[in-house]
């Protein structure tokens, strides 16, 4: 036992001693502890220096708000957490810490010298400094700043740990598990309404945890929380999370909370996630945040050792460590007083209670008396001293105006401090509540709200134990409707619980001079503000950012009222009408593994397979990722390059047969009377004509007249078409068909049935596809006269249905053989097995791109941009002209989109026919025009063409349809290429190869 | 996270939906009669308020009909769904 | 001619060798959850207008099931079941090998209605998910409310699970009681998950399912 842990107090287990390392040095806590309460107990109040100055800094609370006490957690390879809170990081048997922002060690940190030229960097010093020369911009200040900035060291391995993630449903959800959240969840889960509570602490009972002597229903505290406890957890519709943190709170009463499973635990089961995100579908909210103590701003109020009034009773009560062996107090606020009583009773010397009031209650100041306590009241701090540990206080008598008296010096370990209570609002502000000003409580409070919330007991301004029971208990009957009736508790023991408020301490020393601060996190002190003030900054987001008051990862938690009180004295305003900054989530800071949960590694986004992938690659495909799909790319033999693959994969499929997994096309039927005239309306193309058995190709637009989708359409019967979108577009084309049909015509009798993956699509391309299909193919004359070009067929092939197109992409003799997707695979493995005497040759997504490029097909997305027309893309042939309308016609005709300026679609061929340009590339008209050099358009495809034996492109270029044969210019990195525009055709122009 | 009650399904997180705009526009029955401008503003002129405001949102993993919701674009609550064709509801402002 | 022997067959989950990995039925009875294959089940999509008492009528003769209309529920009669996909969508699904005689015997029966029958047995394969732990692990990837007073035996719903689409049914409790005794504890769950997505969302829910002790079954 330490000499600072006090026997018989708190809730830790005296029996289950751990060990634990804080800055290399080994310590003995116990299970229970927190790291600040296990370094208290060890007398350690140095624990870290601070982000700016790199002032000694110690733990100044005994929870979440804590700005202070950040240190670094080293949990392994690949678990390191830095800027974790002392006061909330549960101590566990070998725990490893260190401090941080210190360099070479936190006892003597170099840059502690910002500290004493401090006066030289006020707010918004970066803004001023940093101007000029601009040349210094890259090469000195910013790699300067980047070094020092940061706060902590940021984890360089991958993370080691789960994450787990998970939705919940519940008819109330009650943040805060204090009294208020307590009675609330007792009342509401009475009548069997879904409960979740959830509570950021290892265990439930918020302030009744510090406060062990109060009674509840005739019984105390504790033993009254172990009931409640009990009773919850017997309850199957109450789910109750601890050490789970509310995060965000979004529309529609739906909030994010954050568990966490593993951190507390010496050595994880491996199975075991270290967190769970659960994101909450709740019909009702309880906010039970309960409320935070405010510092006071004096000079010197960061030294280590100085430390928020009701932290020093809970590290008592909670934890059975006292904070010093002689405590001083300074308060504005009844409650500092209680923590005083309480050291003094534990045996901790209390010397002085300073309180700037004039006339504390009589019956504070009675008991102060029978424990031998002096109080000061009237009287004010203006000055502490001591290096790693406060040693000593300033104090100072106030007259009746203001006038200050002269100092007296206090010694002192440890200096309590209560500036008032702030409740806590930032969820209730989250969901978008307006916030009351109350002048009593010198606090934002919640009012009206914006979801169906109700907010209860001290984060509701509603202070006293009973009070927020009552509070609670309301909140929690009112969520159950008319059925509800609060539960009634009585309390005994009740401590005073008022106060008033201060800005910056009445001191007599120069203002200017005192290092009084505001945002501990952030290094911002009370005259920082009020130079902000003075340098023009009004609103107090501006003042906000100018000082960055409010903005570490605490939030502001103890910061931002101050901050607000002190600039609208400032800027001469009352508080209400300066305003508060606003809240955001995460209410306080959150793992990305949280939020990332299962979406990584494999499954960071989904991969989309075939039927035919385990083939491709069992046979070496390389794949590329096509929207959600993987697709060989290609098929490299052993020792080839991508190049040499392509060129092989192309020829083979010009010169014999090619097979290609085109599976990813999206298909859809689009059945009924009236299919035709649905097909009319939506493409640009004539439908009523196209006679069951043939195929079309169709081409889609937006209601503006730019290109969205195409593909080949088949028409298998007077009322069904089978429609092929492209692969990325599957999903949209459905939906915008669904659109029209659902909105705007829900007159025609129609219905759209998606068939995407119900068919495997295999591509054979080339002079022998045929030869390969005849003898697995039943019940379908292949004869080119029998089974023209752009046809469709139903019959067999291998004994398994088929859909048959006579399609091309190539420009060769092309087939696609729709099958149902399971037979996918074996049909393939018959094709090949077939067209072996023919070197039949699979194919992946850069061959079938650069034959396609050979023959000036387009690919939607990569040859359009969304400013494509068809006439743009060449091809007004898709249009039915006589068509009275269709989606996009009446914008066609607008006179921009006849404009012959239009960026079309164009061939380029290099004039070194080696040259591939890069897709993306800018097209100028000469290589010697001015700089900036006016931009004619660009290269949409590019490839080395295995047919022509030389490199080919297209092209969009202003008025290029006019252009052919002119010369334009291509820069890119190095060289400036010379090009001639032509048709987009590059290979067997007259389509003589399809017609066999 | 919008929770978004489908006409037909019932309430689903947002991102079962997806967003289709403003509502209650038309399309001309015979856009041939229009002028530019008139098309131009049937294509591209939107309200964009700052209130209440009528707009689309598809189902889309969910049973894939459009449907018509009443939402408020300050304060994302939604105060009525229904079928499209349906006129829109009076909203007190 | 070659002929394709109906045995090659490949479900979308065929490579990762369910079958082989499947649990004795102590160890699935011990399980936290199960995750099992149910491949090549016969699925027809069936669009109509329920408000048309001859279609109801006519779909009833043939298949025997009286389409539900009340959202998000199921039919089930001996081996058939329709889901409620949407106000005129339906999955009528039942065991591999029916998807001619249904899909022909609809047609014929509707002949002058207007409907679509499309045959989408080949779009999606089935993962069932039974188990303590079924609704837990559900939870993770999908939105839906799964409380037994919400979504019990019988219910069906489109939705999302992880980043894939889904149509999830929670199956009638087996044994005593048609009114699902025992789906508290023990349901069972059928997602119909479309054929590309199907390996990512079973690696997904295997991984997801890690905290419990889970099985794999053979169906």
């Amino acid at each position: 036992m330490t000499g600072y842990r006090v026997a018989g107090r708190g809730r830790v287990d005296p029996d289950a001693r751990l060990r634990f390392i804080f800055d290399g040095r080994s310590y003995e806590g116990l299970h229970g502890d927190t790291l600040a309460s296990a370094l208290l107990a060890n007398g350690v109040h140095f624990v870290g220096r601070s982000f700016k100055y790199h002032r000694p800094r110690g733990i100044m609370s005994a929870g979440v708000e804590e700005a202070n006490a950040l240190v670094g957690v080293d949990r392994g390879r690949g678990r390191y957490t830095p800027n974790t809170r002392a006061t909330v990081l549960e101590l566990y048997d070998g725990l490893t810490a260190e401090s941080q922002n210190y360099w070479p060690s936190l006892r003597y940190d170099i840059g502690a010298v910002n500290d004493i030229a401090a006066p030289l960097i006020p707010a918004g010093f970066y803004y001023k400094t940093f101007k000029w020369p601009a040349s210094f911009w890259n090469k000195v200040y910013e790699p300067v700043i980047r070094r020092s900035a940061g706060l902590g060291r940021a984890p360089t391995a991958p993370d080691a740990d789960r994450y787990a993630s998970r939705f919940a449903h519940c008819d109330v959800l009650i943040v805060g598990a204090g009294p208020a959240g307590l009675a609330a969840a007792l009342t509401a889960s009475e009548s069997g309404a879904r409960v979740i509570l959830a509570d950021e602490n290892p265990e439930i009972g918020g302030s009744l945890l510090s406060d062990p002597a109060v009674q509840i229903d005739g019984k105390d505290a504790w033993n009254w929380l172990e009931e409640a406890r009990a009773t919850l957890a017997g309850r199957a519709n109450v789910t109750l999370l601890t050490r789970t943190t509310a995060i965000g709170y979004y529309h529609q009463n739906f909030l994010g909370l954050v568990q966490r499973l593993t951190d507390h635990l010496p050595a994880a089961a491996s199975s075991l996630p270290r967190e769970r995100m659960w994101k909450v579908r709740a019909a009702q909210v309880v906010l039970a945040q309960g409320a935070i103590e405010r510092p006071l701003v004096f000079d010197g109020n960061d030294r280590p050792g100085v430390m928020l009034a009701g932290a020093g009773r809970s590290f008592l009560n909670r934890y059975g460590v006292k904070v010093g062996n002689r405590v001083a107090v300074v308060t504005v606020h009844d409650s500092a007083y209680l923590a005083a009583f309480d050291l003094a009773r534990a045996g901790a010397g209390v010397a002085t209670i300073v309180d700037l009031r004039r006339n504390p209650r009589a019956a504070l100041l009675a008991e102060a008396r029978s424990l031998g306590i002096e109080v000061l009241s009237g009287w004010t701090v203006t000055a502490t001293k001591g290096r790693a540990r406060i040693a000593e206080i300033r104090v100072n008598p106030v007259d009746q105006n203001g006038k200050v008296g002269a100092a007296r010096m206090i010694g002192c370990d440890a200096l309590l401090m209560s500036g008032g209570w702030t409740p806590s609002v930032h969820l209730f502000s989250h969901s978008k509540g307006a916030l009351d000003w109350r002048e009593d409580l010198q606090a934002f409070v919640p009012g009206a709200p914006n979801e169906a919330v109700r907010c209860a007991g001290a984060g509701n301004g509603t202070f006293g134990l009973a009070a927020a029971l009552a509070e609670g208990a309301a909140a929690g009957a009112a969520t159950a409707g008319s059925a509800g009736t609060p539960t009634v508790f009585s309390v005994d023991g009740e401590a005073p619980f008022s106060g008033v408020y201060f800005r910056e301490l009445p001191t007599d020393r120069d203002p200017t001079r005192a290092k009084a601060f505001i945002d501990f996190q952030n290094d911002v002190t009370a005259k920082d503000i009020r130079l902000a003030v003075r340098e023009g900054f009004r609103s107090i987001e501006h003042v906000k950012r100018y000082t960055t008051n409010g903005m570490a990862t605490d939030q502001g938690k103890t910061s931002n009222i101050n901050g607000l009180m002190i600039a609208a004295d400032a800027v001469g305003k009352p508080a209400p009408e300066v305003g508060l900054t606003t809240f955001r989530p995460p209410y306080t800071p959150t793992t990305f593994g949280a939020f990332v949960g299962y979406s990584r590694d494999a499954h960071f986004e989904v991969e989309r397979k075939t039927s035919i992938d385990s083939w491709a690659e069992a046979n070496g495909a390389v794949f590329e990722p096509v929207s959600l799909w993987r697709r060989a790319w290609y098929f490299p033999r052993s020792g080839e390059s991508m190049h040499e693959a392509v060129a092989r994969e192309c020829r083979a499929t010009r010169r014999s047969l090619g097979i290609f997994d085109a599976s990813t096309l999206g298909k859809i039927e689009v059945v009924g009377p009236d299919a035709a005239e649905f097909m009319n309306r939506m493409y640009t193309n004539a439908w009523t004509k196209l006679a069951p058995g043939r195929c079309r190709y169709g081409l889609l637009l937006g209601e503006d007249g730019f290109i969205r989708d195409d593909g080949v359409i088949g028409r298998l019967s007077d009322e069904r078409f089978h429609v092929t979108t492209t692969t990325g577009g599957a999903a949209r084309v459905l939906a915008t068909m669904e659109d029209y049909l659902q909105t705007e015509w829900p007159d025609l009798k129609v219905w759209l049935t998606s068939t995407s993956e119900q068919w495997a699509v295999i591509a054979l391309n080339g002079p022998n596809a045929r030869k390969v299909l005849e003898p697995l193919v039943q019940g379908i004359d292949l004869n080119g006269e029998a089974f023209p070009h752009m046809a469709v067929r139903e019959g067999k092939i291998c004994g398994v249905p088929t859909r048959l197109f006579r399609v091309s992409f190539t420009g060769e003799l092309g087939f696609e053989v729709n099958v149902p997707a399971r037979f996918g695979l074996s049909v393939w493995k018959a094709l090949i097995e077939q067209g072996r005497p023919y070197d039949i040759t699979p194919y992946g997504t850069e061959t079938m791109h650069a034959l396609r490029a050979e023959k000036g097909f387009i690919i939607v997305g990569q040859d359009t941009d969304g400013t494509v027309t068809p006439h743009d893309a060449g091809m007004s042939w898709a249009i039915g002209k006589t068509k009275p309308d269709f989606v996009g016609k009446r914008s066609l005709a607008r006179p921009d989109m006849q404009d012959p300026k239009r960026k079309q679609l164009v061939g380029l061929l290099t004039e070194k026919p080696e040259t591939v340009l890069e897709e993306g590339a800018q097209i100028v008209d000469g290589p010697y025009a001015a700089v900036p050099m006016p931009m004619i358009g660009h290269v949409t495809s590019s490839y080395h063409s295995e047919t022509l034996g030389r490199s080919i492109a297209l092209a969009l270029i202003q008025g290029g349809h006019g252009r052919k044969g002119e010369t334009v210019y291509v820069p890119m990195p190095g060289a400036m290429h010379k090009a001639t525009i032509t048709d987009t055709v590059f290979v067997d122009k007259e389509g003589a190869k399809l017609n066999v | 996270m919008f929770l978004i009650s489908c006409p037909f399904c019932g309430p689903r997180e947002e991102s079962e939906f997806s967003y289709g705009h403003e509502g209650h526009i038309a399309r001309p029955a015979d856009p041939d009669s229009l002028s530019d401008a008139e098309w131009a503003d049937y294509l591209f002129m939107r309200k964009n308020p700052k209130g209440w405001h009528y707009e689309r949102w598809n189902h889309a993993r969910g049973c894939r009909r459009w449907f018509n919701v009443a939402r408020h674009t300050v304060t994302h609550e939604i105060r009525a769904v229904y079928k499209m064709g349906d006129p829109p509801p009076a909203i007190e402002p | 001619m070659t002929m394709i022997d109906f045995s090659l067959r490949r479900s979308p989950l065929a490579h990762r060798g369910l079958i082989a990995r499947a649990a004795s039925d102590a160890a699935a009875r011990e399980a936290g959850v199960t995750l099992g294959e149910q491949p090549h089940r016969c699925q027809i999509n069936l669009r109509g207008d329920a408000g048309d008492s001859g279609f109801l009528a006519a779909v009833e003769d043939v298949t025997g099931l009286r389409l539900p209309v009340e959202p998000n529920t199921v039919a089930t009669v001996e081996d058939l079941s329709a889901l409620w996909l949407g106000p005129d969508e339906w999955l009528i699904v039942g065991p591999g090998g029916r998807e001619g005689d249904l899909t022909g015997g609809l047609r014929g029966a509707l002949e002058g209605r207007h409907f679509a029958v499309t045959d989408v047995s080949e779009a999606r394969t089935v993962i069932a998910i039974s188990g303590p732990h079924a609704r837990d692990l559900l939870a993770k990837g999908t939105s839906l409310d799964l409380h037994p007073r919400v979504f019990g035996p019988g219910r069906c719903a489109q939705s999302g699970i992880a980043k894939a689409t889904m149509i999830l049914h929670q199956l009638d409790a087996n044994g005593d009681g048609a009114d699902g005794a025992g789906a508290d504890e023990q349901p069972t769950f059928e997602i119909y998950i479309a054929n590309s997505f199907a390996d990512y969302l079973w690696t997904w829910l295997e991984r997801a399912a890690a905290e419990y002790r889970v099985a794999v079954t053979a169906g």
